[in-house]
């Protein structure tokens, strides 16, 4: 097996693992960068976020006001003194890329403009119109062609972590245009891999979104922290569960019932404001946990409009005009035209909530760091915790330039550590294991089970059972049914058995993946026994502090249900209290 | 909700087992407002799990989805069943090497790409610390346009000189390159002009206008290549026939 050797191996490409491979490049010219990823740089789904990156720039804002949005907006369960190093490096981080070329919008004046963002007392979200996550990947992947030591390996399938002596040493990886396995040996690892919203049905994510990273440090010891806390975004088109981002509201949008009523205003976040004058903080601008959570109540009212898809709310933007919107919302627009046919400027667009991120993921301390020696963690796939129960539109871009960056810092220092080379001879030998393992996968013949029938189940069980509101009855009947279909997903037979990009295979090991995140979810959800931010229980709906102000951890457990224990939430300063988003707050 | 039957001429090889290319015809029950993307799913979910082809967002942003569309270079995540009558035939993009089925080789574009120096170089460095270089929305404005590329090669498939000079930079590198090269931070057209205005640079371009035709994200290639010739020629009068301007 050919061995490629580095000094720090990235596994993902998208915004964290480049920013991750820049820093290192700037850090010292002389490492070897390996950036190792499933899909060319520009095709990672950082592509798709829409909205904007939160940073404290305009003079009435404060890293103060920055800290308490998010802290409250995450129902206590973020790491505060993580979500002080958020706030702090977050406008540093916006003006580098601003240096790097990234289009932001501005101002007249030429400085960098910023819109409302939901559960943000201030305005701090940049913004690159509705295609700030594009422009923030396509600039990072643009500047980091300017480093000769970043060499790239696009479209390699990472399969398993090399671990041996105690510390990451590096990991397998099948070049998908050849079929074969390659062997990754590095003194540090960064996974920068994504999330996992493709194991539920009605999501927002891309196709590649698989949950590959999380698994890859799931299976070798690391726990996957919080990883109940799925977040449901509130305006996805019924149709494809594309996208409109929360700017829609941050630029005036307002949601509908079926009535025509403000409905947001019952549960919590009223009184209304006028229409066109967003009011920071309150109704359509409220944190999306709630507004979610709003939807599911008026549906089971049966106040919802009824489409061909399902029911949905209104989404109305009439009254911004066709100039604000084809100059701040030209992407909505065109997806509201192409996959809804409904135009903005002229009607209201039918949306409902659809899975859009995980605030759980890989557990890592505040410098980016799993508890494995040589493993760090970034961007969606990582659990910092900056987002705790909900995290807050336009803080996830910012989180992958500040931890991508981190782990890059930390990876060095891992480096400077002195711990010298591996035992090759070792690492060798479980690279041989992994390839053997891939080699069975594909011969096996005589399975009864394919890929597409185990994901649609797998599907199906994550959005009856792990939705917006859950109970104990439906969470227990999930670990169930995907302690079963981890079991069935042994006997999967391929059809493709050749080695040329080969799909059949890249499917059947991301649903690996997501089966194993999947149970992560189900099980740590099942496990706690309250509602805070985006997990909420039918069967324990209120907030428990005194047995829940803890952040779940779930080890793998190769023979069974993973095994879940806790770990305290670092407080600071701001103690649990009362989510006001009514328009009364102070 | 209604549904109809589609017929799908789809281009399948793969080099372990084909001599040569060849068309495979599926027939599949299809939703209304599906695109062809829905369709390829379906049968990769359904028929046959041993097609390839590449794609993610399902939003024409990631630009992994491009291919041939009864012959013409589409995004196949925004191309519209309804938009096709009788059978739709589905091939990889044109002037790219096929790696498998509808995945094609794409390793000359990113060459190309990195050569045109697709980044800032600055005209006046600035530590971050003293903040955003000032922009008005105005000199934003005239380069915007060129950063909305998605790289989905669309446009490198309907070039005709692309087809003809394959070391012909492209229409998306230049692209890229322009939008550097207009924007009011930038200092590097110079580096930039020595790839570009080669022999295998701009001047190849016929000005067909072909790539601004299938940009699915409405970038105008063909002006950037156009705007770049122009000051190519204006460098060339400077250089040769007013040196003293060169000062």
């Amino acid at each position: 097996m050919e061995t490629i050797r580095a000094d720090v191996a990235i596994i993902g490409a998208g915004g964290a693992g480049l920013r991750a491979a820049i820093a290192l490049a700037e850090a010292d010219p002389k490492l070897k960068i390996a950036l190792v990823s499933k899909v060319y740089p520009m095709r990672s789904h950082t592509c798709a976020a829409e909205g904007g990156a939160a940073g404290v720039i305009k003079a009435d804002d404060s890293l103060e006001h920055h800290f308490n949005d998010t802290v409250g907006g995450g129902d206590w369960l973020c790491d505060q003194d993580a979500v002080d190093y958020l706030v702090q490096e977050a406008p540093r981080e916006l003006i580098q890329l601003e240096h790097w070329g990234c289009p932001w919008s501005r101002e007249p004046d030429g400085s960098v403009a910023v819109r409302p963002f939901g559960g943000m007392k201030k305005q701090r979200t940049w913004f690159a119109a509705d295609k700030s996550g594009f422009h923030i990947l396509h600039t990072l992947f643009q500047t980091s062609l300017q480093f000769p030591s970043i060499e790239r390996f696009d479209e390699y399938y990472a399969t398993e972590l090399l671990v041996d002596d105690g510390r990451c040493q590096g990991f397998t990886a099948i070049e998908m245009r050849s079929g074969q396995m390659r062997r990754f040996q590095a003194r540090a690892v960064i996974i920068a891999g994504g999330g996992a919203g493709r194991m539920f049905p009605f999501t927002t994510n891309g196709a590649i979104k698989t949950g590959d990273g999380m698994a890859l440090a799931y299976r070798a010891g690391v726990p996957l922290k919080d990883m109940e806390f799925v977040q449901y975004h509130p305006t996805g088109l019924p149709s494809t569960g594309t996208l409109l981002t929360e700017a829609c509201r941050g630029e005036g949008g307002v949601l509908l019932n079926r009535h025509g009523r403000r409905f947001l205003q019952d549960y919590g976040m009223g009184p209304e404001t006028p229409l066109g004058k967003p009011v920071l903080k309150t109704m359509e601008l409220g944190p999306r946990d709630r507004v979610s959570q709003a939807f599911w109540h008026e549906q089971k009212k049966g106040n919802m409009v009824s489409t061909e898809w399902g029911d949905a709310m209104l989404l109305d933007m009439r009254h911004l005009g066709e100039k604000t919107i084809d100059e701040r919302l030209p992407l909505v627009r065109d997806m509201s035209i192409s996959y809804m046919g409904v135009d903005p400027v002229t009607d209201p667009v039918p949306v409902r909530p659809v899975v859009h991120y995980m605030m759980g993921g890989i557990h890592t301390d505040i410098r980016a760091a799993t508890p494995l020696a040589g493993l760090l963690a970034a961007g969606e796939c990582a659990c910092v915790s900056i987002n705790g129960a909900n995290r807050l539109g336009s803080n996830s871009l910012t989180e992958l330039l500040v931890f991508g960056r981190r782990a890059a810092m930390s990876a060095v220092e891992h480096l400077q550590s002195g711990r010298g080379a591996g035992n090759d001879a070792a690492t060798g030998a479980l690279a041989d294991a992994a390839q053997a393992r891939i080699r069975a996968l594909i011969q096996r013949s005589g399975g009864k089970e394919s890929v597409a029938g185990l994901r649609k189940e797998m599907m199906q069980t994550m959005e009856q059972h792990a939705g917006i509101y859950r109970s104990g009855e439906g969470l227990a009947e999930a670990c169930g049914k995907l302690a079963g279909l981890r079991r069935r997903y042994a006997m999967i037979e391929l059809h493709d058995k050749t080695n040329v990009y080969n799909t059949d295979l890249l499917q059947a090991l991301e649903l690996g993946s997501m089966l194993d995140c999947a149970e992560a979810v189900t099980a740590s959800a099942l496990a706690r026994r309250e509602s805070r931010g985006a997990h909420q229980r039918l069967d324990f709906s209120a907030r428990d502090d005194a047995n829940y102000l803890r952040h779940s951890l779930a080890h793998y457990n190769a023979a069974g249900a993973p095994r879940i224990d806790y770990l305290d939430v670092v407080i600071t300063r701001s103690q649990p209290g009362v989510r006001d988003y009514s328009g009364d707050h102070a | 909700m209604s549904e109809r039957q589609v017929a799908l001429e789809v281009l399948r090889y793969n080099p372990e087992t084909d001599r040569e290319p060849r068309l495979q015809r599926y027939s599949v029950t299809c939703r209304e407002e599906w695109v062809v993307l829905d369709a390829l799913n379906h049968i990769k979910e359904s028929v046959d799990p041993t097609l390839s082809y590449r794609w993610s967002c399902h939003m024409a942003v990631c630009g992994s989805c491009g291919m041939m569309i009864n012959g013409e270079p589409k995004l196949a995540c925004k191309s519209f069943l309804r938009d096709y009558e009788g059978v739709i035939r589905v091939e990889p993009l044109m002037h790219f090497p096929i790696e498998r089925d509808l995945v094609t080789v794409i390793d000359d574009f990113m060459a190309k790409l990195a050569r045109v120096k697709p980044y800032l170089i600055p005209k006046q460095a600035k530590p971050v610390g003293e903040g955003e270089y000032r922009q008005t929305p105005a000199e934003l404005k005239k380069f915007k346009q060129f950063t909305l590329c998605i790289n989905c090669m669309l446009c490198y498939a309907a070039c005709p000189e692309y087809g003809i000079i394959p070391k012909f930079i492209g229409p998306a590198a230049i692209s890229l390159a322009h939008r550097y090269n207009q924007d009011s931070r930038d200092g590097g057209r110079d580096q930039r002009q020595e790839e570009i205005a080669a022999t295998e640079g701009v001047w190849e371009c016929s000005f067909t206008g072909a790539c601004s035709e299938v940009c699915p994200e409405h970038v105008d290639p063909a002006a950037a290549l156009q705007q770049v010739k122009i000051k190519s020629t204006v460098d060339w009068y400077r250089k040769h026939l007013m040196p003293w301007m060169e000062e």
